[in-house]
């Protein structure tokens, strides 16, 4: 057996509360795909950027082909050889392929001038190594490609700068099941190369596909290493390790689910077609799909912010149509949205401001901030007690409150507006394993007092074991319908099956 | 709202891409107008060789500051110290000159080491203390004016003749600062086009992390960004000095350089945000700004309402680009 080219040994690392790993040890050989799986927040980012050296490990070595190194910069694991790429893209959009693969280090004529003929050679002479060579211009502008495309450019960077490492982060997060295909072959092109690769997933599917090896992380520690694949089955408990019974609020029994509160029909836009969906009074509906399949477009129609253009929307048995967030909130529609930190707090200011914003929005303009209808700080206070909102004081700025109670704070917010739908966008993102089953708890009992709960999720685990029923979004259609506790594959197979299939 | 997933995907476009063009169409229109109001009033003596030399001759100071201006908005920071630097440079080369030739060559010395001292300064409290580069060029602006308002209050030195040639000289039919700027945008092209230097340049615009990513030193390009910014401006003072044969205090403030040097950036294309657009779009603003004066000096128009057409069409042209790049997005 052949040294690995990386060996990760005995890694741990602490942020202020949370041990992020523990003694994690991992490696990869050349010419090998090692598929790193894991739930979020099971520490997968985190050992990626110890090993690229965003993160310095608090204890442990990393060593490569047998030599310990120390990455205190990014730039240190590039030049080491080692190429990360994230979901999000290092491309600049306005420039040319060739200059964003020979950013930083262009080729020279003798006059001191960038050499735009070699560049452009040498660019293409990378590019013919992938499949989608053909497509590529050099002389494109990035912006003006296809995600899929990007991507091939982004690993062509990496294979350019002489990459003997190659790290990919979820890198099918964005693509439609034909670029998938591709992706899978500019693997397997890198690998016959004797790239290493670390391929970051939760799709078996995938794995079952590229991987030679599979490292298994939960909750910072290696829960299991398998030297050939194993079933999915396998992994999955692994990677789960819990009693998903106990981790999910219990569904709804029949009883509890009450009349109708939102019912669509033939809804579209610009990028939604024939939704047809339905919520009752005390069920939690599940909105599962990939990356663009049209779940947070949905989000967006019911919320009047980019508002149906076609169809039919009932609330509570009246005929509705929302142009604005306002008005869908006057209605009876609440919203938590994904991104918290951008879209949904005002991290400067304090927890209670942040509980009173939306009541706020629709006070008078001419009422106190203590009192009054719309925005009554003692209420407040109640709602946010009662959320159990672990705070030193309600006074304090919520940028330091855990990404759980920052959730309760919003969901506070919504509360003080007694909506009839709330919409959950990712619930738990960037949340503890710990506070993610206070969430779904949450969601269930905001279910059992009177509410219609849509909630959108790409964990597709926690899709099925927090909603009563799973939709599946494909195309901005909505294409398949499964009861809770489906199999993750077959949400998945609806999911990614060609659309001819589904529809 | 979050997210990619609220858009479609991003579709392959065609390769004609309007906003790199848009600069050309703006300038295009402007010059459809000046011939149409020329012709309308009947004043076609305005449209000879040497008037249209002369409209351009007008705007060189300008052209020459949003030269540099147009560095230091392509790596997302901006200058707002050029009116000023642009006054003291005129005064000091002025007084250190006082009327001697032999002294040219020591006072454009002395101006372009104080243009190098206020951009390095600019770009050091930028890139070092992280001041926003709003507030930075600000009060580097106000140091600057308040120094020289100290010591002077009114035109101060002399220019030899000499030295008025670069503001009068001529080359056969062309003015000798008019060939002089378009040597300095071919110059900056070139540095933006075909050097690592410029490719750097859009890189940090465009993404500095991406751009530290791969490498570059971020901090070292915006420094120097500001150091050209601060030298072309130190050129434009000097310009100034040799036209009006004396360095004047209030010069810089009276053609409000700072302010216009980004507007004929961003009408020129180049996005406040950095890193995209280039040296062309900024001279085709130029000329755009000088075609509308122009129009309104043919017209007639009183300079009050100038100013406020003027106002209305900076905002109509940015309005354009991002209806135009919002499109583009959805």
């Amino acid at each position: 057996m052949t040294t690995p080219v990386i060996e990760m040994k005995a890694i741990t690392k602490t942020f202020p509360g949370v041990r992020a790993l523990s003694d994690v040890s991992f490696d990869v050989r050349t010419g090998e795909v090692q598929a790193l799986v894991g739930e979020n927040g099971a520490g997968k980012s985190t050992l990626i950027k110890i090993l690229s050296g965003v993160y310095q490990a608090d204890s442990g070595a990393v060593l490569m082909n047998g030599k310990a190194v120390h990455f205190r910069h990014p730039v240190d694991s590039l030049r080491a050889g080692i190429s990360t790429i994230y979901q999000e893209f290092s491309l600049l959009p306005e420039r040319t392929v060739a200059q964003n693969l020979f950013l930083g280090r262009e080729p020279r004529t003798r006059l001191g001038l960038i050499d735009a003929a070699k560049m452009r050679d040498e660019t293409k002479e990378v590019l013919a190594l992938f499949a989608a060579a053909g497509r590529i211009d050099p002389d494109r502008i990035v912006g003006e490609l296809d995600v899929a495309t990007q991507q091939v450019v982004e690993i062509a960077k990496a294979v350019s700068t002489g990459a003997r490492v190659v790290v990919m982060d979820e890198p099918t997060a964005a693509l439609n099941e034909a670029e998938c295909e591709e992706l899978f072959a500019t693997v397997d092109t890198l690998r016959e190369r004797g790239v290493a690769i670390i391929y970051i997933t939760h799709r078996m599917r995938e794995i079952a596909r590229l991987a030679d090896r599979v490292t298994v992380l939960k909750d910072g520690e290696v829960a299991a290493r398998f030297d050939e694949v194993p079933a999915p089955n396998e992994i999955v408990r692994a990677m789960v390790g819990r009693d998903i019974a106990d981790f999910y609020a219990p569904p709804a029994s029949p009883d509890e689910v009450g009349g109708l509160v939102l019912s669509v029909r033939g809804g579209g836009n610009a990028v939604l077609d024939g939704i047809d969906l339905d919520v009752r009074r005390g069920e939690i509906v599940g909105l599962a799909g990939i990356q663009g399949a049209g779940r947070v477009a949905l989000a967006r129609a019911l919320f009047g912010d980019a508002p149906f253009e076609r169809g039919d929307v009932t609330l509570d048995g009246d005929a509705v149509s929302f142009g604005t967030p306002r008005a869908a909130i006057l209605g009876g529609i609440g919203l938590l949205p994904g991104d918290r930190k951008s879209e949904g707090l005002v991290l400067m200011q304090s927890v209670r401001d942040n509980g009173m914003l939306t009541s706020r929005a629709f006070a008078s303009l001419w009422s106190s901030d203590r009192r009054n209808a719309h925005s009554d700080t003692v209420r407040m206070d109640g709602l946010l007690d009662h959320m159990e909102i672990r705070a030193a004081s309600y006074d304090q700025d919520i940028r330091a409150l855990s990404g759980g109670n920052q959730q309760k704070a919003i969901v506070a917010r919504w509360l003080s507006m007694r909506p009839k739908l709330l919409i959950f966008i990712e619930p738990t993102r960037g949340i503890d394993v710990n506070s993610k089953a206070g969430i779904y708890h949450l969601m269930r009992d905001l279910a059992r007092e009177g509410a219609g709960i849509l909630m959108i999720s790409s964990d597709l685990p926690e899709v099925i074991g927090a909603a009563d029923r799973v939709l599946v979004m494909q195309a901005g259609r909505i294409v398949a319908e499964f009861p809770h506790g489906a199999s993750e594959q077959d949400v998945m197979h609806a999911a990614t099956a060609e659309s001819e299939v589904a529809a | 709202m979050s997210g990619s997933e609220g858009a479609p995907p991003h579709k392959t476009k065609s390769g004609f891409r309007l906003e790199r063009w848009a600069p050309l169409i703006l300038l295009g229109g402007a010059f459809a107008i000046y011939v149409g109001v020329v012709l309308a009033t009947g004043q076609a003596q305005y449209l000879t060789f040497d008037n249209l030399i002369a409209i351009l001759g007008r705007s060189i100071a300008l052209g020459i500051t949003a030269i540099g201006q147009t560095f230091v908005i392509l790596v997302a920071s901006i200058d707002l110290s050029v009116a000023s630097l642009i006054s003291a440079t005129a005064v000091l080369a002025s007084v250190i000159m006082d009327g001697s030739p032999a002294m040219i060559l020591p006072a454009v010395l002395a101006a372009v080491a104080l243009g190098g001292l206020v951009g390095l300064t600019n770009g050091l409290v930028v890139t070092g203390l992280g001041v926003n580069p709003l507030i930075a060029t600000l009060g580097m602006s106000l140091i600057i004016q308040g120094c020289l308002s100290a010591f002077v209050s009114n035109f101060a030195g002399s220019v030899p003749a000499e030295f008025q040639v670069f503001a009068y000289g001529r080359l056969g039919p062309f003015p000798l600062a008019l060939l002089f700027l378009l040597a300095l945008a071919c110059l900056a092209w070139i540095l933006l086009r075909f050097t690592k230097f410029g490719s750097d340049i859009y890189a940090v615009g465009g993404n500095e992390e991406a751009a530290r990513f791969a490498g570059i030193k971020t901090r070292r390009i915006v420094v120097l960004s500001h150091v050209i910014c601060s030298v072309c401006a130190v050129i434009a003072g000097l310009y100034l000095a040799s036209r009006l044969r004396s360095g004047a205090p209030w010069i810089g403030a009276d053609g409000v350089y700072d302010l216009e040097s980004i507007a004929v950036v961003v009408i020129g294309g180049t996005v406040l945000a950095g890193g995209r657009g280039g040296i062309w779009g900024t001279m085709a603003g130029m000329l755009i700004f000088s075609l509308i004066d122009s129009v309104f000096n043919v017209a007639g128009v009183d300079s009050f309402a100038k100013q406020v057409l003027r106002g209305i069409i900076i905002v109509a042209a940015v309005a354009f680009y991002a209806a135009r790049s919002k499109r583009i997005v959805a």
